[in-house]
């Protein structure tokens, strides 16, 4: 059998006396989209800290294409975290940040190669003629393509996306999938994403991970989200609403 | 002037001076932009008990008072990490604990008044060529601290992307704490206990309002720092006034200049 890209075995964790996350078990082939979806507290940050090596986990493992989460290369992982939780403050430039995915530290000085990769990262994302503006003052969907080139940057065979649409538009967002399948198709990359968007985890993601605090679901995107997992997740378990786009009525 | 920089206790003031303000704004972009600037005046209180125990003891109160403080600092950064406080609450029990020390250690001995004036407000005099030495050896020392610019600034901008690329983050804090703590320590007799916080935060407050990048804050920062003792020294020499507040309030005005140039750039 393969190594998988994620597997995840009888995952359990805890903050202090608070059960974050109990019972999670999945695997996901190399080349996958997993898109994971809860309510808000279900465990779905926990779950990407865990994969970064973190969070340790109480009990059971999290393996990285076989080995340990956190004891895996770094630069075989890219994490794009959420915008929302950035340092505005911080004085910084899209070149400095996407260099830092290069080198894992903060440059000093960017050497030519450096440069010359960064800008080509930059570039695919869309970024390459906004270098001389700071972070602070880009909005929320350019910095997100700033994010999305320090990603790529590095060539990670894993991408980590925690609610990556956030403070986008909706032409933004579309691109930015479009840049993510791209990636994932040129380099058999495997992506691993929070979001809140049943439908975009329906057109996009080939596996989907219904979480709250325990898992209520897992499988291809289509056979999840058709079912009754959704609504445990959501804990709307006595009664049915509408909950997928065609039950809703719409296309 | 030729007299001022003939004088012995000028060029010692001068020297030392101008270590510690880069030694000040090197470290101080990191507490001005983990916004823990309040970490500058708790360590500095814990440097007044560790000075008030080597005047108790008899001692040169510089080789207490940097264990002394060196302990609280690594203390603050423990104690924010297992418990999960916010740092500025673990600053603020240390700082009160090694206040009350002090005073305790000061209400035991006679000859307060005069030893423990001398670092409370800072003074040019009671800089001597051993406390130039040790601040040149701490200089030396810190320029190690280069390498980690690095990896401090990246757990700056963003802790756990810089986790998730395996910067022993907490361990970078640990030797910050101490780096910075030193700086307070060696800093003390000329700036003073009571306004040394502001040797960490100004020069560096007022380089992040000109800066785009965090490379150009620390080389400004390091500049404003540097100029700043110069010229507050020369002030200090020509109206016969305190060392520390002279430099400070160069500092402030450097700081109000390069407001008044941002908002006019602005606006």
């Amino acid at each position: 059998m393969n190594v998988a890209a994620v597997e995840v075995e009888g995952l359990e964790v805890r903050l202090g006396r608070h059960v974050a996350l109990e019972a999670i078990e999945f695997r996901l082939e190399e080349n996958g989209f997993l898109a994971i979806l809860g309510p808000n507290g279900a465990g779905k940050s926990t779950l990407i800290r865990v994969l970064l090596g973190l969070q340790p986990p109480h009990a059971g493992s999290a393996r990285i294409f076989g080995r340990p989460a956190g004891k895996n290369p770094a630069h075989e992982v890219g994490y794009i975290p959420q915008i929302k939780t950035l340092d505005r403050q911080f004085p910084a430039l899209p070149l400095e940040l996407v260099v830092s995915g290069i080198r894992g530290s903060w440059p000093w000085f960017i050497r030519r190669a450096e440069r010359e990769q960064a800008m080509e990262a930059l570039a695919i994302a869309g970024m390459d003629r906004k270098l001389g503006t700071p972070l602070g003052q880009l909005s929320g969907g350019e910095l997100q393509r700033v994010y999305l080139a320090r990603s790529f940057v590095r060539q990670p065979r894993l991408l980590l996306l925690d609610e990556p649409a956030t403070g986008m538009d909706a032409l933004g967002e579309a691109d930015m999938y479009r840049l993510l399948e791209n990636y994932r198709a040129r380099h058999n990359a495997t992506i691993l994403m929070i979001t809140h968007d049943w439908d975009v985890a329906r057109h996009h993601a080939s596996h989907v991970l219904l979480l709250n605090r325990r898992q209520t679901g897992f499988g291809p995107a289509g056979e999840v989200l058709a079912g009754d997992a959704l609504r445990r997740a959501y804990g709307h378990v006595g009664h049915a609403h509408p909950m997928t786009v065609e039950e809703a009525g719409h296309d | 002037m030729i007299e001022m920089l003939q004088s012995g206790f000028m060029q010692r003031a001068f020297l030392g001076g101008i270590m510690v303000a880069y030694l000040a704004g090197f470290f101080g972009v990191f507490v001005v932009q983990r916004g823990l600037s309040f970490l500058g005046n708790g360590l500095a209180h814990a440097a007044f008990g560790g000075v008030a125990l080597g005047i108790l003891l008899q001692r040169e109160p510089l080789w207490i008072a940097v264990p002394f403080t060196v302990v609280v600092a690594l203390g603050i950064v423990w104690l924010t990490e297992k418990t999960r406080l916010g740092a500025d609450t673990s600053i603020g029990i240390f700082f009160s604990v090694s206040m009350a020390l002090g005073i305790i250690f000061l209400s035991q001995t006679e000859r307060f008044t005069t030893d423990a004036f001398a670092y409370l407000f800072g003074s040019i005099l009671a800089v001597r060529w051993s406390d130039i030495y040790v601040t040149a050896v701490l200089v030396a020392l810190s320029v190690g601290a280069w390498r980690w610019w690095g990896s401090w600034a990246y757990a700056t901008f963003d802790r756990e992307l810089a986790q998730s690329d395996r910067v022993a983050c907490l361990r970078g804090d640990y030797v910050l704490a101490v780096a910075i703590a030193v700086t307070i320590v060696v800093s003390m007799k000329l700036v003073g206990i009571t306004l040394i916080a502001a040797f960490l935060v100004i020069p560096a407050a007022t380089a992040r309002l000109l800066s785009a990048t965090f490379r150009a804050m620390t080389l400004i920062s390091v500049g404003i720092g540097v100029g700043s003792v110069l010229i507050g020294l020369v002030f200090s020499w020509q109206y016969d006034l305190p060392s520390g507040p002279c430099v400070i309030l160069t500092q402030a005005a450097a700081f109000a200049l390069a407001f008044a140039a941002r908002t006019l750039r602005a606006g």
